[in-house]
């Protein structure tokens, strides 16, 4: 069966800011972050139910997410151009349509 | 102590050492540092308890070991050289870098998906995987040392720039540098830029030049670096 994606390419995205018990790929720095979608990569297993032997259902689409550096560290000493691309899967995005695509801690 | 023991045992003693007859040490030891560590203790207990209750034969160990050893740079430099001399192929390996593979005879598994990032005038990219070592490994090998520590891993997200330049690659400001952190499913693969001056060369010289590095994206291809013959 295949998974309908909540995302499109070019939606804006927050990474939840929240804490996960044992195995997850989504990793701190990223965690309150915002991104835009930059591709969807399919449905996989969830690999935070594959680390304890279970079959990793309901799949999780994973998305590439592209922030901007400068979004993510406090004094970037690159380019303002330069970005990140990280894999993320659904459960851990939100929707963030209308906020300003910056680090949401900054902002709060 | 019996006579053969003179190496740390861990598999039946159904050899002998010393008298020319063949026997396996499947797998074998990298190397003699003991103690073993804790990880290598539970590894090797998994292991035999994978072969005890016959889920794995130590044979099917060492072929996915063998298999893993023949995994060299030079793979991925051969895909490399080909997307550059053939714009039809490039274009198939960045939208299905496994068909591409393929293509080639390289089979990639079903383990994890791989992605092919393509370095442009414009664009740098650079791959890593911060939270452990994910890497193309079935087709660029084992990775470097380098690649798992975490100083790389720590410091190539936060200031690209300044480890590119340690690795003695310094970008134009006007670059975009991408940073891939491989944090889930996928493999990435950079497709580096062919350099100018290598106008008429062979797919095969042009393989020569397409290192390692050039493929993780902590260096881009130069005309008189050629990547080390495999052993």
């Amino acid at each position: 069966m295949e998974i309908a994606p909540r995302f499109r390419p070019g939606d804006l995205v927050r990474v939840d800011d929240r804490m996960a018990l044992g195995h997850c790929r989504t990793p701190w720095y990223l965690r309150g972050k915002t991104g835009v979608i930059a591709s969807v990569h399919g449905a996989f297993h969830d690999p935070e139910k594959l680390a304890y032997h279970k079959p990793g259902l309901p799949r999780q689409v994973l998305y590439k997410v592209r922030f901007r550096q400068s979004d993510l560290w406090a004094g970037y000493a690159g380019s303002p151009r330069d970005q990140l691309e990280a894999d993320i899967y659904e459960h851990w995005l939100i929707r963030a349509d209308g906020e300003a695509r910056s680090d949401s801690h900054a902002a709060a | 102590m019996p006579p053969h023991d003179d190496h740390d045992h861990d598999h039946d003693h159904d050899h002998a050492h010393g008298d020319g007859q063949p026997h396996r040490h499947p797998p074998q030891r990298d190397h003699d540092a003991d103690p073993a560590s804790p990880y290598e203790v539970l590894e090797r207990a998994i292991r035999e308890l994978l072969i005890e209750k016959g889920v794995l034969t130590a044979d099917e160990i060492s072929a996915q070991v063998d298999l893993m050893d023949s995994r060299t740079p030079a793979l991925g430099a051969k895909v490399v050289a080909r997307a550059w001399v053939d714009p039809a192929y490039k274009t198939r390996l960045l939208e299905n870098t496994r068909a591409a593979l393929a293509e080639l005879g390289i089979d990639i598994g079903t383990l994890a998906d791989f992605r092919t990032v393509e370095n442009t005038p414009d664009v740098h990219n650079v791959v890593v995987c911060t939270l452990c070592s994910c890497y193309p490994k079935l087709l660029l090998g084992i990775p470097p040392a380098w690649y798992k520590s975490l100083a790389y891993r720590s410091r190539v997200v936060v200031d690209p720039r300044g480890v590119l330049k340690e690795f003695g690659l310094v970008l134009p400001a006007d670059t975009e540098v991408r940073v891939h952190d491989s944090t889930a499913d996928l493999r990435y693969l950079v497709l580096p830029r062919r350099p100018d001056g290598t106008d008429g060369w062979s797919e095969e010289q042009l393989a020569e030049i397409v290192t390692r590095d050039c493929m993780i994206g902590t260096a881009v291809p130069e005309v008189h670096r050629t990547r080390p013959a495999a052993a």
